[in-house]
């Protein structure tokens, strides 16, 4: 047991902070929820690309430099570190681009991945519907099978980026008469831009068109753009909601950077004699550091050859409710300023942490409510008996 | 980097579990709160023979050499099963004579081999983190820091019982002075944060034991027909206790990894203060302490009444979940130490 880097793994880690000391744009790119900010994100995105650094753990032949996970949080730690942009790619690079490296042929593989590792390609996630949130399985828009694929129907909702996004990916029905809901999915990409399909924003919590929802009218998918076995899409899915909610959503450098802004701003701001706050500042630095250090232990674990499983539920719930309480301090300390929005010209640091508490306000309803991850755990860690929800 | 324990230690935690769970420990810890340690010594006994004090000795000294992860997962061991005695009171006094050498009348030559051999039962006291100290009249000797300065104590008052039966504290009074100086001081800062560090591994496991009984409770006990645990309300409360439990675990281990390059650090008159090992401990104190408790809170109200019974032998580990939580580092104390830097060394690094 130790927390020694290696040489070569240091030296990658001073290669990324060089990069992005010379690349990161001095001033904070316009939001990614704004065609603007979409556009300049798309650019960034370009950047990172052309010093290989969109993706660093995929193969070099798409892009990547082939990482190890490890090399991949001291990336994250750094990028954080260096308040480098939020990633408009996310959703591919952490989310679709897992379940086709485990479900995906190699004509998918070649023709998704560089295009997404580019920011050619932008990809939203079409997953959930107006009555299938938590409880997935109940989804109903269908995948009808047609001549060279299938035809897409129904309304899908909550889909973040789909508002300027290229491409996404979901769950549709395509086996009605399965015996049980979570059988007869099947799981596929299609094009945002195809005959059939009615993107409608949805303003978030602060009214940026973070996401939208789908309108789905016979959109035509060839059988290239399905992802493992049709009717097997549950399967295919859940090995994407295991990334979701595990390290690839929420690197642990967000939060270690976040929680250090945090206590630089609490010396530079606080009462000394308010110990209320400093606790609070005290346990987002605690829960910070619990955050990296559970994540070192979880890759050394995947590493050699563990699986998220069940356990992503717990780092899910975590970091989702230490983002929370990270920016509700960083706002209380901030005092009168704290209630600022991001937009307002003397929003403090940016509006940054107003932007933050906005961003870290979804953490607990998505990528499965944490009502549900809690019952994950205690019924697959704990061995607790299943009940009604 | 590999931030995980390797097949040997894991086996050695293992092991001694399964000595513990052999030796009735909760009977010695009750005989302990009477004043009767004859079990607890025999428990003491068992558990040197595994070599777990000779962890914390060098190996000029008789000890197995300074092995800090190996000596924190030894202690979540005897928090998971509530041995009771000076265990880490023991192991920061030899910390402490350690560092102090050979310099100040042979001390270390004197006590670390009857350490590491399991033949001396040690408390140690610093003023500076409480009045009291633990299972003095048992031990074999206490040390007593005050300030700069190092004594035996010669007499102790009468015992102060604690909230947990099983802790006997006691004011002690100076004795013959040992040691005083700057050295003292430095060596009482870091037998201070081996308190701090084993006490939280202790808590880590009293609060996996308040859990894993509490589990099996739940599934067992039948409320309107079914079994309690599977409740939403319930699930979510343990599944809480979990989450706590879990990312605490990190947070003790890597300290002990920190402490271990510090304490080498300061070998090689680097600094020890330097390091920002010390906030890594008190990281730890906080977040295993919150977790014990939170899971003796549930752990409580879980099993109802039935948990609110001397009885029941859940009420050794809620007592002492309570007793750890205070005991070398309130929670304040520690939150502020988080707070006055440096941070965490290492691959780590907290920007500002």
């Amino acid at each position: 047991m130790d927390l020694g880097l290696t040489a070569a793994d240091a030296e990658f880690r001073r290669e990324a902070r060089d990069w992005l000391a010379a690349h990161v744009p001095a001033e904070p790119l316009p939001s990614l929820e704004t065609a603007e900010g979409f556009a300049a994100h798309r650019e960034w995105e370009r950047e990172l690309y052309t010093g290989r650094w969109s993706a660093v753990t995929w193969p070099e032949a798409y892009g990547g430099r082939g990482a190890s996970l490890l090399r991949w949080l001291l990336f994250e730690e750094e990028y954080y570190a260096a308040r480098a942009p939020g990633r408009v790619s996310q959703n591919g690079v952490s989310l679709l681009a897992p379940t086709l490296f485990e479900h995906g042929t190699q004509e998918q593989l070649a023709r998704v991945l560089p295009a997404m590792a580019s920011g050619a390609t932008i990809w939203a996630q079409a997953w959930s519907e107006p009555g299938a949130g938590s409880d997935l399985a109940a989804l109903r828009s269908s995948a009808v099978r047609t001549d060279g694929g299938w035809l897409l129907r129904g309304h899908k909702t909550w889909s973040s980026r789909a508002a300027f996004a290229d491409r996404a990916f979901g769950l549709f029905r395509s086996h009605p008469g399965a015996d049980r809901p979570h059988n007869g999915l099947t799981y596929l990409m299609f094009d945002l831009a195809a005959p059939g399909v009615t993107v409608r924003p949805i303003g978030r919590l602060d009214g940026k068109p973070a996401f939208a929802e789908l309108f789905l009218e016979d959109v035509f998918v060839p059988d290239a753009d399905v992802i493992g076995e049709p009717g097997q899409g549950w399967r295919v899915a859940m090995s994407t909601a295991g990334n979701e909610r595990g390290l690839t959503l929420r690197s642990p450098g967000r939060f270690t950077a976040a929680a250090g802004r945090l206590a630089a701003l609490w010396r530079a701001t606080a009462d000394p004699a308010d110990t209320a706050l400093r606790d609070r500042v005290a346990d987002a630095l605690i829960g910070a550091r619990a955050y990296q250090l559970a994540a070192y232990a979880g890759v050394a674990r995947l590493t050699e050859g563990g699986t998220p499983g069940a356990a992503a539920s717990l780092t899910k719930v975590f970091w989702s409710e230490l983002d929370i309480a990270l920016h509700e301090t960083a706002l209380d300390l901030l005092g009168p300023r704290g209630e600022l929005a991001a937009t307002a010209t003397e929003a403090p640091d940016h509006g940054s942490w107003a932007d933050g508490w906005i961003f870290a306000l979804a953490g607990p309803v998505y990528a499965g409510t944490n009502e549900i991850q809690r019952d994950i755990i205690a019924e697959r860690l704990l061995g607790l008996p299943k009940g009604r929800r | 980097m590999r931030f995980l324990l390797d097949a040997e230690q894991a086996e050695f935690g293992r092991t001694l579990g399964r000595l513990l769970a052999a030796a009735d420990v909760p009977a010695a810890v009750r005989a302990w709160g009477t004043g009767d340690s004859a079990p607890g010594h025999a428990v003491w006994r068992r558990l040197a023979g595994t070599g777990v004090f000779g962890l914390a000795v060098p190996e000029k000294h008789g000890g197995a050499g300074f092995l800090p992860v190996e000596l924190t997962l030894s202690f979540v061991e005897l928090g998971r099963y509530a041995v009771p005695g000076p265990a880490v009171e023991t192991a920061a006094a030899a910390v402490l004579l350690e560092r102090l050498g050979d310099a100040d009348g042979g001390l270390a030559g004197t006590w670390l081999p009857a350490i590491a051999a399991g033949d001396a039962m040690v408390s140690y006291a610093d003023l500076a983190h409480g009045p009291y100290a633990l299972d003095a009249a048992t031990a074999d000797v206490t040390f007593l820091v005050d300030g700069d300065t190092l004594r035996a104590c010669d007499g102790c008052g009468p015992v102060q019982p604690s909230v947990d039966p099983a802790r006997r504290l006691t004011r002690c009074a100076g004795g013959a002075v040992l040691a005083s100086g700057p050295a003292v001081w430095a060596a009482a800062a870091q037998a201070a944060d081996t308190a701090r560090l084993l006490t939280a591994a202790q808590a880590l496991g009293v609060g996996r034991r308040l859990l894993d009984d509490t589990v099996a409770y739940v599934k067992q006990r039948t409320q309107f027909g079914v079994a309690v645990g599977s409740f939403q309300a319930v699930k979510h409360r343990l599944a809480d206790v979990l989450l706590a439990l879990e990312f605490a675990e990190p947070l003790v281990y890597g300290a002990a990894v920190e402490w271990a390059g510090a304490l080498q650090a300061d070998t090689a008159n680097h600094g020890y203060g330097a390091t920002g090992a010390g906030i890594g401990v008190a990281m730890a104190k906080v977040a295993a302490g919150e977790a014990a408790y939170t899971a003796a809170r549930a752990a409580l109200q879980l099993h109802g009444a039935l948990g609110y019974t001397d009885e029941l032998g859940l009420s050794l580990w809620i007592r002492r979940a309570r007793a750890l939580r205070g005991a070398w580092g309130t929670p304040a104390e520690c939150r502020a130490r988080v707070l006055a830097g440096p941070a965490p060394a290492g691959p780590q690094i907290f920007h500002e």
